[in-house]
């Protein structure tokens, strides 16, 4: 799918457009955003290649938490209609600059200029009004509200001080058929998929005439077809002059839609340069501040397998649970990866609750190491053996106020403690053992949870369960949102664990992480279990084709 | 926030971070606010250092603090229990029915006082389990099904007693409102009269709650569950069973607060016991700094959040301010207290 000349191709032809693009910009659009063109040129920079004025300049930006710097001399430089990617390792900064542009906190020193004027926001909402809009990872809407309100929310059209619903629901469908969106925009918000929602958040900035669109991470909960959509629309916003500023940990998407990128690292911006020259290798070496040489090998950590795979540890026969899945079957063998594979919404996550009883299933039996499995609630899979390490470690894994090793034991209560009462040198002993296992970077197992990184959060639940030495461990989404270094580490974790014989089940949206880690891939499709690949056959384009199709069709796929 | 990590830190010497800082702020607030009133009060009001003022005000807040404790652990796991004050007439009235020998006939009296204050804890305490029960079983929000025994609980204490006030003389039973430990023979030094027992009781009960949601695995849980229920539950922790206990012991710290508030009254009217007790234990975990979202409580601050209101009403009050406008420092007292814990959270 992937093909190296074809991509080049498309970079050389985006550069073209981007070039055009900004003389056009140039003489044309400035004037929409308002701004004499020279007063801006001023504030150029000598090391900036767009030939643009620029919309939002940020430099020698400094910020320091308990003396502890997150920015130090760090700058970022946007153009008008411009889209640029802010990349870098989780804690290199990026979080900590949109939250300064976006006054969400304060900077210590450092200049910001916006749309041609020194730029200060006292809240989110101050820099909303000013036109910087930012749409987060999660979801900030309101789910029982209708459409309409979601995106009219505070600047309601008002006729006679009663609030005008025609014109309103008229802007809110004006707004979203700018995207090619067709929905009815009375229901509320919860009716529709994380896409349309995600949709919805953007054409209330755009409702707000931001000039300006930060998205943070916006791809992560969306499948395939529904981030072609957002690029889509992320192009639209570019043709009409806004720009974007967009994160993301997934570098193929970065190809798709960015002209410029800057670099973070350390809390410094160490690279700014054209999408288009700059390796996908130069990126990731960048990122990580190592040699090109170190990353070539390969692109996840998991590498060769040398483990010996044993007998059957789950069994999992026609599974079935309201309309999410049907009849799905499997089996993990011990010291074995199975993956599963498939879209957003083809049922492998509420599949794998089923096991761990987090919810009910309908019909189907279960069972471990040959022992039928009946858990009604996830504490009867703990004490069968099975761990749970859940998709949305903020909503489900993490109890964010607790201590690192709160969270580490939680599951390991009943084996930490005599007649109810926590022993604490037992507890301590195994928090530091498996903090110096795991790498968890922590000052200490008292930190709170929600001051680490995502990787340390993930590596402290992985810790979890390893404590109590399962039997099987379901990984939902290991790697998501995570650092490239903290995934490398993670994977070859993962890898290294079922080499010592632990089975693994292994559910991932990235189709690299599931091939490459996985003994078996297990496709999923509408919550039907459509495929399943040994590591040999588990080539990009037949699972793809499963994914899609539901059935493999790899040699139609290579005819046409 | 993430930033921190990419440093290479000493684990030895963690630096402080930003929450701490709040965490501070939140922990001395309670405390120093208390400390200033004290100071205040010894500057300013007269005959303030004495065992009778001490006294005064804790025999005071010992009703309040006792429900707190409850308040306090069903406010960590997330909820809130509108019931307790029903609660303390339920039991209020059961008590003085068995001891009395009005239903059925125990010779030894303290046998009789002995079944009738069990009785009334337990009772209580089941009415408490049964909040648990609904809230767990059907999924209905806290302050709804603690709100059906808020309206009921006080109708079936009246009930119990036709409506009639219940009142008595037992010292075998009184000791638990009107008793003193290490009380003097004769004149002692400075008029102390020793520690009234519902102190002593307010004071052990404190400390072993404290230290049971330090210590042991039940209050773990409790906090996880407070700090994020769904997480609670797939790292297996029983989450309703322990949500049941939770309203359960609110329900048994009801009961015996009702026991303590007949014995000072010497009777029993199911009509005024327990009145406002649920937003007096409220206020004070409030302004006790347990946070009322769930996930982070202290017990001991709960006691301290008591002992300030109370003692902002009582320097009202000996400083010659009308008793209506005390109520007000103590709503602006919750207020502030809220707010700080807003601050802590954005």
């Amino acid at each position: 799918m992937k093909t190296k000349p074809g991509s080049r191709l498309r970079l050389a032809h985006r550069q073209t457009l981007r070039e055009a693009h900004f003389d056009s910009i140039g003489h044309r659009k400035a004037p929409r955003v308002g701004t004499p063109c020279q007063s801006v040129l001023k504030l150029m920079t000598m090391n900036t290649q767009a030939p643009a004025p620029l919309l939002l300049s940020m430099r020698s930006m400094n910020k320091a938490f308990a003396g502890i710097p997150a920015l130090s001399n760090a700058s970022l430089e946007v153009g008008p209609g411009e889209v640029h990617a802010l990349i870098g390792q989780n804690g290199a900064g990026k979080s900590t600059m949109i939250k300064v542009l976006t006054g969400y906190i304060g900077r210590d020193s450092g200049e910001m200029i916006f749309d041609g004027g020194a730029f200060e926001a006292r809240s989110p909402q101050d820099a909303q009004r000013k036109g910087i809009s930012t749409i987060y990872q999660e979801i900030n809407l309101v789910p029982f509200r209708s459409i309409t309100e979601n995106i009219c929310l505070g600047r309601e059209s008002r006729r006679y001080g009663l609030l005008d619903w025609r014109e309103m629901h008229e802007e809110a469908r004006t707004l979203l058929a700018r995207f090619k969106i067709n929905v009815d925009v009375r229901k509320p918000l919860l009716r529709f998929n994380t896409a349309t929602q995600q949709m919805v958040a953007i054409a209330r900035a755009i409702g707000f005439k931001a000039k300006l669109v930060i998205m943070d991470e916006p791809t992560s909960s969306l499948d395939e077809r529904e981030v072609s959509v957002l690029f889509d629309v992320i192009r639209q916003l570019k043709a009409e002059g806004v720009s974007v500023v967009f994160v993301s940990h997934k570098l193929d998407e970065l190809y798709e839609v960015c002209d410029r990128v800057t670099i973070m690292r350390d809390g410094r911006t160490v690279r700014v340069t054209d999408m288009a020259s700059i390796t996908k290798l130069e990126l990731v070496a960048s990122m990580l501040g190592r040699d090109v040489s170190q990353v070539a090998k390969s692109s996840t950590a998991f590498g060769d397998r040398h483990g010996r795979i044993g007998d059957v540890v789950l069994e999992a026969k026609n599974l079935n649970a309201g309309h999410k899945v049907h009849d799905v079957s499997f089996s993990v063998r011990r010291g074995e990866i199975a993956g599963f594979a498939g879209l957003l919404g083809s049922g492998r996550t509420e599949t794998a609750r089923l096991v761990f009883g987090a919810d009910a299933k309908k019909t189907g039996a279960l069972s471990l190491d040959g022992a039928a499995l009946e858990p009604n609630e996830p504490v009867d899979a703990i004490r069968a053996g099975i761990g749970f390490t859940p998709e949305d470690r903020k909503a489900e894994g993490i109890v964010p106020d607790m201590a690192v090793a709160e969270n580490l034991t939680l599951a390991l209560m009943p084996q930490l403690s005599k007649a109810g009462i926590v022993d604490e040198a037992k507890q301590r002993a195994v928090v530091e053992k498996f903090i110096k296992r795991l790498g968890v970077k922590c000052s200490g197992p008292d930190q709170k949870i929600r001051e680490l990184s995502g990787g340390n959060q993930q590596k402290v639940l992985l810790a979890r369960w390893l404590a109590m030495n399962p039997k099987l461990l379901i990984l939902d989404e290991p790697t998501r949102g995570i650092d490239v270094g903290a995934k490398a580490e993670i994977q070859s974790l993962i890898k290294e664990l079922a080499d010592q014989g632990l089975s693994v089940l292994m559910i991932s949206s990235e189709l690299e992480e599931v091939l490459e880690g996985s003994d078996r891939v297990f496709v999923l499709r509408e919550g039907k279990n459509v495929a399943e690949f040994s590591h040999a056959e588990a080539t990009e384009s037949a699972v793809m084709t499963a994914m899609a199709h539901g059935e493999s069709l790899i040699h139609e796929e290579s005819a046409s | 926030m993430s930033q921190a990590q990419t440093q290479p830190q000493p684990t030895a010497a963690a630096a402080p971070a930003r929450g701490d800082t709040y965490a501070l702020i939140m922990r001395y607030s309670t405390l120093g606010a208390l400390v200033l009133l004290i100071v205040f009060n010894v500057l300013f009001t007269r005959n303030f250092v004495s065992w009778r003022v001490l006294d005064v005000n804790l025999t005071q807040v010992a009703a309040t603090v006792i429900v707190g404790v409850g308040m306090t652990l069903v406010i960590a796991t997330g909820g809130i229990d509108l019931s307790v004050g029903s609660l303390m007439a339920i039991s209020g009235a059961i008590a003085p029915i068995i001891f009395m020998n009005k239903v059925f006939h125990i010779g030894e009296i303290h046998v009789a006082v002995g079944v009738a204050m069990i009785g009334g804890i337990l009772l209580a305490g089941a009415f408490g389990w049964f909040n648990g029960w609904l809230i767990t079983r059907f999924r209905i929000q806290p302050i709804i099904a603690t709100l059906v025994l808020f309206i009921a609980g006080r109708g079936i204490a009246q009930v119990m007693t036709n409506g009639d006030l219940q009142p008595f003389k037992l010292d075998t039973f009184q000791w638990v409102g009107l008793g003193r430990v290490f009380e003097p023979q004769g004149s002692a030094l400075g008029g102390f009269r020793g520690i009234p027992d519902q102190v002593v009781i307010m004071l052990i009960l404190v400390a072993a709650a404290a230290w049971m949601l330090k210590r042991s695995v039940f209050g773990r849980q409790i906090l996880a569950i407070g700090g994020n229920e769904r997480a609670a539950r797939l790292a297996g922790v029983p989450v309703a069973q322990v949500k049941r206990w939770v309203y359960c012991i609110s329900g048994l710290c009801a009961g015996l607060a009702g026991l303590v508030v007949i014995a000072i009254n010497s009777s029993s009217d199911a009509n005024q016991v327990g009145l406002n007790a649920e937003l007096d234990a409220i206020a004070a975990v409030a302004v006790g700094g347990t946070l009322l979202s769930g996930g982070r409580a202290t017990v001991v601050g709960t006691l301290i959040g008591a002992l300030i209101i109370q003692l902002v009403r009582y320097t009202m009050l000996a400083n010659g301010i009308p008793d209506d406008v005390a109520q007000l420092a103590k709503a602006a007292l919750i207020i502030a207290a809220v707010w700080l814990q807003s601050q802590g959270r954005n």
